[in-house]
Formats: structure tokens, sequence, C-alpha cells
């Protein structure tokens, strides 16, 4: 069963803020991961693998590029898991 | 037909040699417009070793080796296989391993390299275990050596920061104990793309210039991912194959690559505060094969308490190919 966009966006808010320490808060579907949060490409990869664990999803290195906003990161999960 | 009967085998003795000059990332910035606060932030990294032009590979690994041997006790004579792992040696043959043993005074010795790049140590590691438990050797000598400012381009903004020069080696004998666990290798060749050295020297014939020299390319991301799970995953292989928990180890001295994949590594496999995490990679930067025994090194230094206790060893690189073993370590020569 596909997820919704509400549930992934507040698994992958706790994600961020468990690999990133960036409080939840501030994590918004508009946000990008860079310029906005100041999440590197490393720590990037660390919550991609988080998240693939947590959803059930397969997030292809070549994809991880392409998430730039928190929103683009959800969507993607959203419709992998449909 | 005979077989012969071989015996366990152990680690007696380690030696480093690391190149003279340091060089501080505020030397290599501004050629990729990076900061000091970028690199340590993303690697660990605060300094590293290049050696001389005029400083080969075999000076290098020579240095390691003779501290290594002079530490075991032994006399050269009584090596009788060396192995050396590079990447950087620039002879396609003979082999640096034969030029290594020319220049110890001992050109009788079996000596071969082997090409597994940043897992090339714990390769080495492995085969002399398993050389001595078959009987085929009696003391052996590992040696990971590099010369990776050869190989790497300055401008290029996602290897000119990480890779270095320097040498390890060890000398592992027939024991009656078990000091080497079983090892546990294998690769992921379907991502041979990650990390490559290129082009080929058959595309370099006639027109070597600049931009044609073969140097060390790698796709960051890719790496991290693979080295900081799948890697996390193996180093709890090796822990279940030695029959050996984590809270047994003293020490965690994994290949030298990024010091974020080493938290993340510690972390995946739930290594108690008690264990000492090698972290080298800040002052030595990643030297490939040569970076297990150097951390092994400057580990037994600063605590000579882990002296004959247990660490964990794994390398992993290039390939992608990785190994690893439990191993007592030696004991410290200066507690």
């Amino acid at each position: 069963m596909a997820l919704t966009q509400d549930a992934v966006l507040a698994g992958l808010k706790e994600i961020v803020e468990e690999v990133a320490g960036i409080p939840a808060a501030s994590i918004e579907m508009g946000k990008n991961f860079t310029t906005d949060l100041d999440v590197d490409s490393l720590s990037m990869v660390e919550v991609v693998v988080a998240a693939e664990e947590r959803f059930g999803v397969k997030i292809p290195d070549d994809k991880v590029t392409e998430l730039a906003t928190v929103g683009d990161a959800v969507n993607f999960i959203v419709s992998a898991s449909a | 037909m005979k077989s012969l009967e071989g015996s366990n085998s152990r680690i007696v003795s380690v030696g480093a040699y690391r190149p003279a000059r340091a060089v501080p990332n505020s030397e290599i910035i501004d050629r990729i417009e990076s900061t000091d606060e970028w690199i340590r932030q993303r690697t660990g990294i605060e300094s590293r070793n290049f050696a001389r032009p005029d400083e080969s590979v075999i000076d290098m690994a020579l240095a390691a080796a003779k501290i290594a041997v002079e530490r075991s006790k032994l006399s050269i004579e009584q090596i009788d296989t060396v192995i050396v792992a590079t990447i950087t040696y620039p002879f396609q043959t003979p082999s640096a391993a034969t030029a290594l043993v020319a220049a110890l005074g001992n050109p009788q010795a079996a000596a071969f390299d082997i090409s597994a790049a940043c897992a090339g140590f714990c390769y080495g590691v492995g085969m002399a275990h398993d050389f001595i438990k078959s009987g085929t050797s009696q003391n052996v000598l590992v040696i990971g050596v590099e010369k990776l400012s050869d190989f790497t381009n300055p401008d290029d903004r996602a290897t000119s920061f990480i890779f270095a020069d320097g040498a390890g080696a060890v000398v592992i004998s027939a024991s009656k104990e078990v000091g080497i666990s079983p090892t546990v290798w294998g690769s992921d060749a379907q991502s041979r793309d990650a990390i490559v050295m290129e082009p080929s020297w058959i595309e370099l014939r006639g027109e070597i210039d600049g931009d044609k020299w073969p140097d060390i390319k790698q796709q960051g991301q890719t790496v991290f991912r693979w080295a900081s799970f799948a890697m996390s995953k193996a180093a709890k292989r090796i822990l279940e194959k030695a029959g050996v928990s984590a809270s047994e180890l003293a020490a965690f001295i994994p290949h030298q690559a990024n010091i974020r994949i080493i938290e993340t590594m510690a972390k995946e496999i739930e290594l108690p505060d008690s264990v000492i995490i090698a972290d080298d990679i800040r002052t030595s930067g990643n030297t490939s094969a040569a970076s297990i025994p150097l951390a092994m090194d400057a580990l037994l230094t600063k605590h000579p308490e882990a002296g004959g206790g247990l660490a964990l060893l794994i390398g992993y690189g290039a390939g992608l190919v990785y190994a690893g073993q439990v191993v007592q370590l030696p004991p410290a020569w200066n507690s």
C-alpha cells in the first residue's frame, strides 16, 4: 500500500533530525537539503539509507542527486512505495 | 604426495614509514577552491604526508619493512615470503616485492605483489595466515605501500585532499595460539566504476601529456554508502566467523578512508566505548593499502596497553573489494 505524504514527511523529519541534528520543526516540504538545511552530500547518503530501511523502498545512487528538496524526497518515496 | 602440517599464525610485529613532508589542508585548498573546514568536516583529514619526488614506493616499503623485521627479532633470512599490496608501483614487472627482497638482502624469499587497492593489506594478511596454516610458509612479511601523490590530480575536487603516501608492514609467523581469524572477503564488482585509475597504459602509447596521466577518480556518495553500510555488515560477519564479540575487542582498525565512514561503521557494528578506534586518517590521509598497518602502528604508539589485545581489521576499496579479520595485536615495542 502506498504511503501517505504526511506519514513520509513525519518520518523523514525524524531521520534528518537524527542524522544531521536539524530540528524537525524547521524541516518543510519546500526546504532545500543543501542550501536551506545544510545537509552535506555524505549526510544525505545516511538520510537515504535510513529512509530506505524505514519506508521499505530503494533509492538508487543516481536518484540521490536529484532529490534537492525535502518535497522531492517525500514524493519519490511515496511513489516508490506505490 | 605429501601434505605439510601447518600451524596457526599471529602478527608478531608492525613497522611504519611516513614521509617527512606533512601537507596541511592549507596547501591543497587553493587549487580546488575549498576550505580547511570543509575538508575536515567531510573527511576528518587535517594533514597528510607526501613523499619526495625522488622517494619511491620501494624506499618507503623498505623503511617500514626494516622496522617490522627488527621488532620481530627475526633475521631477514628467516623471512620466507614477502607480499606487497600496492596500486602505485609504477612498473608492470618485475614486482615491487622482488625489488624489496633484493633491497632487504634476502633475494631468495618468495615475493609477489597483490592488487586489491585499499583492501590489499587485509588480503595479504589473509593469504599470509593461509600460507602458514597450510605449511607453505613460516614467516611472512606483508607490506602495504602507496605513493598516491603520483596518481592524484591536484585539481580534482573529489579526490585531491583525500589521498596520500606512506608504508606499513607486519611480520606474521607460525604460532601455537590462534592469532588471526579466518578472513571474510569478497567483491561488489558491479561497482567497478566507483573508484578507478584511468586511462589505461595502452591508451597512453605515444601520447603522454598531463591530461592523459592515469589518476584516481572516485564517486564519493556511492563509495560512502557501500563503505559505511555494506562494510559494517561485512565487519559483523568477520566477528561472527572469528567467534569474537565486539566487547572482546581492544581496537577497531578499519581502512582509513574517511572519519565519517569510520564513525558510521563503529555505530553500525555497535562497538562499546571500551574499543579504541583508529583515527590515523586525521593526520595521514587515505594511504590505501598502507593505511591499516600505519594506523596499527600509530594506535600502538599511543595506546601500548592495547598490545596483545584483539583488533578488528577491515580493508575495502576499488573493485569494489573487501577483506578483513580479527587479529591479536603484536606487543607494543614501547610498553
